[in-house]
């Protein structure tokens, strides 16, 4: 069930389960990380899963590596059958074009389709989340249709807008800050993937799916003031799809 | 809270930082926290802190910073050269810094970061259990970013034990640092990725630290470690001290505002009681590698952690 346990330095530890970007793999991860949390070893910190993988952090002067690897090495037997919770299904309504995503006439030309195309592409399917990382709140999502893929920017822009939605090979992902970055952007979504003001800072988990939801712009102005003024539920259901992305 | 020190001069990088932001690493959010952190908890202890209280880490060029009433303070880490009115400061010892006193830094004479503990803990924005500044999000500490003129530091409550003052560090204790260090390693966990030649290359060989380092990493110039087929892995979780190597075959500690997540195989991690050197190495610093293994490693962290906990004991107890 394991492929290798590694230490990353005195007080952490990797613990391989895949070694590709796949949605059984991914359950696995989850799996692990549902049955660490029911039952987190004394000295255990924290855990940051990955696609193939789920690091451990401890503290050496509680639990000793070895000791720590049985337990992990226990908690992976058996994960094919875990039953997990329903996953959550995210709307972020995204208005797709002109300023918001300067670049869809790019990755409309670059893939030979026109721009509506593009947006109906990169909205009509659910991505799944299979890591958080890079910065706070951003997700690695899988899923996006191979027919919108687009080349990243060869000079990054200096400043990408908080809520940017972009494309960058055959990824697409959203910007949780403003940050510099080289993805080309299509559009733009008002709600904030990270607002440390907010009860959860971090709206998503490993492990949601998300789906883009093409929205005017006067309705994107709309949320935007609702997002600000603090009255704006974003629309979380039970995903009601299968488990294969 | 109360009033307690004014920023007169920021300096070139003066934050507020702690232990950092435990727990929420899952979720993208970047731990931050002190680059040195030794020298933080042991500055903690001598005013009669918890160690993981808040203080100030300042860099290269300190700030100049007014008290607004008597306080106790202790300074450790980088020798920045420190006066108080003019006088030199003794550091790794808490002292008096009385109202209306200046302290102000000369500058760098071994080691880069300094951290000045205050008695009550500095005050700031606490952001997910942690008050430590992440720059790039602008949270915690000072309204998420470094000092600035005019800035008024607040102290925890309570009142100022000033008979505590006068606690130091004993003498063998203390850190030296200078422009060259050793750094001792755990291989791996992508140690595969490269060349029998790639890891003799890293443990063997003499890497400079380049003016592009900052608090998210050291960026190292040396000999090229050689990758057996690529610098890309599937991309996963980075720790304090994970040192990658991208394609170009140069090294990189990644330090306290790295991020939670790294696409570089990673040849090896800093063992903890280490990391503080590499905090202190100044552009221009030379640092080399060495491998040792994991028990040891582990023995290392353990001893430092049982002395931080005394120190704590103690200073909380008089």
């Amino acid at each position: 069930m394991i492929l290798s346990v590694k230490p990353l330095g005195d007080s952490a530890v990797t613990v391989q389960l895949g070694d590709a970007i796949h949605p059984r793999i991914h359950r696995r991860v989850r799996s692990f990380c549902h049955h660490l949390e029911k039952d987190v070893p004394p000295g255990v910190v924290e855990w940051v899963p990955a696609y193939g993988s789920v690091t451990v952090f401890y503290r050496p002067h509680v639990i000793r590596y070895d000791e720590l690897v049985k337990k992990l090495t226990d908690l992976a037997a058996d994960l094919d059958r875990v039953q997990l919770p329903p996953a959550r299904l995210i709307v972020l309504p995204t208005v797709y074009g002109g300023e918001w995503g300067p670049d869809l006439p790019f990755v409309a030309e670059h893939n030979g389709l026109p721009p509506e195309e593009v947006i109906r592409l990169h909205s009509g399917r659910d991505y799944l989340v299979y890591m958080m990382g890079f910065v706070p709140g951003f997700p690695y999502l899988g899923g996006m249709s191979e027919r919108i893929a687009a080349p990243r920017l060869e000079r990054p822009r200096p400043r990408i807008p908080e809520g940017a939605v972009g494309i960058a090979g055959k990824q697409t992902g959203v910007y949780p800050l403003e940050t510099p970055g080289g993805w080309r952007l299509i559009g733009r979504t008002p709600v904030r993937l990270y607002d440390p003001g907010r009860e959860e800072p971090i709206l998503l988990r490993m492990g949601d799916r998300l789906r883009f939801q093409p929205v005017s712009e006067a309705e994107f102005r709309e949320i935007r003031e609702q997002v600000r003024r603090g009255t704006y539920s974003v629309e979380i259901r039970e995903y009601g799809g299968g488990e294969e992305a | 809270m109360r009033p307690a020190l004014e920023v007169l001069q920021p300096g070139l990088l003066t934050t507020v930082q702690d232990l950092g932001r435990v727990g929420f690493q899952h979720t993208g959010m970047v731990a931050a926290g002190a680059m040195d952190a030794f020298s933080l908890q042991v500055a903690n202890c001598l005013v009669g802190n918890r160690r993981g209280a808040a203080g100030l880490e300042m860099t290269m060029t300190g700030p100049e910073l007014k008290a607004l009433e008597d306080l106790v303070i202790a300074l450790c880490g980088a020798d920045l050269g420190a006066t108080v009115d003019g006088v030199p400061l003794p550091m790794w010892k808490s002292v008096v810094l009385e109202r209306g006193s200046i302290l102000r830094f000369r500058g760098s004479r071994r080691g880069v970061r300094a951290y000045l503990a205050v008695a009550g803990g500095i005050c700031g924005e606490d952001v997910m259990g942690s008050k430590s500044t992440y720059l790039r999000a602008g949270i915690g500490g000072m309204h998420g970013r470094p000092l600035r003129r005019g800035d008024i530091l607040e102290r925890g409550d309570g009142p100022v034990h000033l008979s505590r003052s006068g606690r130091r560090l004993s003498a063998d204790r203390i850190p030296r640092w200078g422009k060259r260090a050793e750094v001792r390693v755990v291989l791996g966990p992508q140690e595969e990725a490269f060349t029998d030649e790639g890891i003799r290359t890293f443990l063997t060989g003499e890497y400079q630290v380049t003016p592009q380092s900052d608090r998210m990493g050291i960026r190292l110039q040396g000999p090229r470690i050689e990758h057996r087929e690529t610098a890309d892995i599937l991309s996963d979780a980075v720790a304090m001290g994970a040192v990658q190597v991208p394609a170009d075959g140069q090294p990189i500690v990644l330090m306290a505002d790295r991020q939670t997540t790294g696409g570089y195989a990673k040849i090896a991690n800093v063992i903890s009681v280490d990391l503080p050197k590499v905090a202190q190495l100044p552009p221009g610093g030379t640092v080399s590698f060495r491998q040792i293994d994991l028990p040891s490693a582990q023995e290392l962290v353990i001893r430092q952690e049982s002395f931080l906990k005394r120190l704590e004991a103690a200073g909380r107890s008089g």
